[in-house]
């Protein structure tokens, strides 16, 4: 099962590659990893979606917590929550196609920020599935470059991972 | 006080009340070893080899509890001390490993012996610093010992470039008193309501076992499990890392469990119905084959890392926290509830227990023209009166030494069990010595584990530390080859070790004495002459049969009621059946 776990972790230099370097020294998969300080300088918040049976996503988040610069963490798939992820992707655009690719963009409500005679940057965002159905959508035409970040999310309501 | 960075180190160490510390000099730490020449309070031993310099630091942390603290300096010393790092790590041993690094400037230009100390180690440490501020050296040294020995202990690596030592760059210094990190808050109580759910198990089980570990020992709880086991009655097996920690010759304890443990203990473990494992991880090596452990039982298991629990064995009962605090929180609990099991229900199991243990799994062949190591091993808890600390390599000789020099006391057994690091035994003697300068030590190994530290002979004879080698030598990698004898038909690819040296000469020419002997009824004279020399160092070169193997044995993939032993039960012992 996809599990958005969601950390708070010192920000200190080589934090990163504590939780990297713990996910490929004992075998978990990464599907996606976003990391960026927050209002508190001195923390950064990280937000990784991996996989897993609910053994191993115990396992993850008892060494995660084990890490000492891991402050806090929460799993989102626990609780009822918002997950968000930006997508930026390039499609090649012939005079042919230009209308079609613009409206699929409108229905998904992603945003043209790029543009040429031969080609359209669009900026979606929504979640992971969400940008998937819009790239399987548009596959038809030749998709140039696909830039994700990954997920990210909040709990609903005023539950909140703070110190 | 103004002090530089060098000095600070130094003053740190004194500070934490360090009195001992193991390494060896280099470019990046020469400030810091100035600042050492400049003091006597604490102690600077200079191995051989920086691997030896983490064991012995190691040995000395588990031989009194207190951590052990190295100094290297940077790129192949700090690579050199990796080793030792991660079989502290694998052990949990509390251990501070402080490293020199090439200046900050030059940090990321491949300078000479630049290496990512904090990259390199991260996988194997509870946690690593690389220090950027002379101003931080205090609070920095200050955390690497508290999350070293707190909590699941384990080694911390400070790596300090050698800028920030520089003898003319001063700080006002001031060591500071407690450190708090929000980050790390170790748990110690043990959660009351699951206390009274283990208690309900505890005393509703008909077929119970307990199964003590390592963190027993680095807990110090050892009272407490001494009590909480007399209290119940119930048989006791400990892992490798918890020899020692209940006494091996009470009649309730019924030996190592695991692969190369008693045939009443694994068989117990298999049979039995409500298990408590008490700081012990279920290592690979204590279950056997995951599918076939235990299956019968509901399993208590209490540890003070989170995720040490339920990792590859599910359990009914999680309780996190120190084991001593939760022993005592079992025993009040206990003491509380007026059920016991029934008289005839415990006797009925002790008599299964036994008739186990009537299979006297351990047996050998006494009539052996040639020297049993196992009788070599038995002569020498004879000759101690069980009182030595043993320290050990890592193979058959390891096995041998758990089985048969019975550990009444823990911290006594000194071996590294998790990493299982050929080369820790000498090392480790002398760091044991030197934190007990009268105790006896022996250090119980192999030809060919012996080869690789064998340089710290000249550590050994430079501080006078004289400790005892009772080198197992068969001229095998004994282990190896007894897996080639039983999984691969006998072929002994390169387990076998030509060009041994003359253990005796070599010992003679670092100033030891060596002893060779070749006959079973030379065995216990000579460990007598060796311990009678209190103020040498003995080289015991004892020659043993070389075809002898290590039973019982659970064989990889098997259960634990699937034990390969030298005989089937209840057959009188005979030679070499299996």
């Amino acid at each position: 099962m996809r599990h958005i776990i969601s950390i708070l972790i010192e920000n200190e230099a080589g934090a990163l590659s504590r939780v990297a370097g713990l996910f490929s020294a004992r075998g978990y998969n990464i599907e996606s990893l976003t990391v960026a300080p927050t209002d508190d300088l001195t923390l950064s918040r990280m937000t990784l979606v991996t996989r897993g049976s609910d053994e191993v996503i115990e396992q993850i988040t008892k060494q995660l917590n084990k890490l000492i610069d891991v402050v806090k963490l929460t799993d989102l798939a626990d609780v009822v929550h918002v997950e968000r992820e930006l997508m930026l992707i390039k499609v090649q655009t012939e005079p042919s196609n230009r209308a079609e690719i613009k409206r699929m963009a409108d229905i998904f409500r992603g945003k043209v920020i790029d543009v040429t005679s031969k080609s359209y940057m669009i900026e979606m965002t929504g979640s992971s599935e969400k940008l998937d159905a819009f790239v399987a959508a548009i596959s038809e035409h030749n998709i140039m470059e696909i830039v994700r970040t990954g997920a990210t999310g909040l709990p609903r309501g005023v539950g909140s991972l703070t110190l | 006080m103004e002090l530089s960075g060098g000095q600070i180190v130094v003053q740190c160490l004194k500070d934490e009340g360090v009195e001992l510390i193991f390494g060896y000099p280099g470019g990046a730490v020469l400030h810091l070893y100035d600042a050492i020449f400049q003091q006597d309070d604490v102690q600077h031993i200079l191995v051989r080899h920086e691997q030896a310099a983490t064991h012995a630091a190691d040995a000395y942390a588990r031989s009194t509890g207190k951590p052990g603290v190295v100094l290297v300096t940077s790129g192949p010393g700090a690579t050199n001390a990796v080793t030792g790092i991660a079989t502290a790590y694998m052990d949990s041993i509390p251990m501070v490993v402080i490293s020199g690094q090439v200046p900050s400037a030059v940090i990321g230009s491949d300078a000479f012996q630049e290496v990512d100390m904090v990259g390199i180690t991260r996988p194997c440490v509870k946690h690593n610093f690389l220090v950027s501020n002379v101003a931080d050296i205090a609070e920095t040294m200050k955390k690497a010992f508290y999350v070293a020995t707190t909590g699941r202990p384990g080694p911390v690596v400070v790596d300090i470039p050698k800028d920030i030592t520089d003898p003319n760059i001063k700080v006002p210094y001031a060591y500071p008193e407690s450190v708090s990190m929000r980050s790390y808050n170790p748990p110690r109580e043990g959660d009351q309501a699951q206390i009274q759910k283990a208690v309900d198990l505890l005393l509703s089980a008909k077929r119970p076992m307990i199964y003590s570990g390592g963190g027993v020992v680095l807990g110090e709880a050892s009272d407490e499990l001494r009590a909480f086991s007399r209290l119940l009655g119930y048989p006791v097996t400990s892992t490798l890392m918890g020899l020692g920690a209940f006494p091996a010759t009470d009649s309730q304890f019924i030996g190592m469990l695991g692969m190369h443990g008693t045939y009443e203990a694994n068989m117990g473990m298999h049979e039995s119905d409500v298990i408590i494992a008490i700081g012990a991880r279920f290592d690979d090596r204590v279950t056997g084959k995951l599918t076939e452990f235990c299956p019968y039982a509901k399993i208590i298991h209490i540890d003070v890392d989170p995720a040490s629990i339920a990792k590859t064995v599910k359990v009914n009962v999680p309780i996190v926290g120190e084991v001593g605090i939760v022993l005592k929180q079992l025993i009040a609990e206990i003491n509380l509830n007026p059920r016991r099991v029934g008289v005839e229900v415990l006797a009925a199991w002790w008599d299964q227990v036994k008739e186990w243990r009537s299979v006297n799994c351990l047996e050998f062949d006494r009539e052996s023209t040639l020297i049993k190591p196992q009788y070599a091993v038995e002569q020498l808890y004879k000759v101690t009166a069980g009182n030595a600390f043993i320290t050990s390599d890592v193979g058959q000789h390891q096995m041998y030494a758990a089985q048969f020099y019975h550990f009444d006391e823990p911290r006594r057994w000194i071996n590294s069990g998790g990493l299982g690091t050929m080369g820790f035994g000498l090392p480790a003697a002398i760091g044991v010595k030197l934190a007990h300068p009268d105790a006896d030590v022996a250090c119980i190994t192999g030809e060919a584990s012996i080869q690789m530290c064998i340089q710290e002979l000249s550590t050994a004879q430079q501080y006078q530390t004289p400790v005892k080698i009772i080198n197992l030598n068969n001229r095998y990698m004994g282990m190896v080859r007894q897996w080639q004898e039983f999984s691969y038909q006998g072929r002994y690819s390169h387990s076998y070790l030509e060009a041994l040296p003359d253990f005796v000469k070599l010992a003679e020419s670092y100033g030891h004495v060596g002893i060779q002997i070749d006959k079973p009824e030379d065995v216990t004279p000579a460990l007598e002459e060796a311990f009678a020399m209190k103020d040498r160092t003995v080289f015991l070169d004892i020659i043993t049969d070389q075809t002898e193997n290590v039973y019982p044995m659970i064989e990889a993939g098997k259960g634990h009621h699937d034990m390969r032993l030298r005989v089937a039960p209840g057959t009188p012992i005979d030679r070499e059946l299996a």
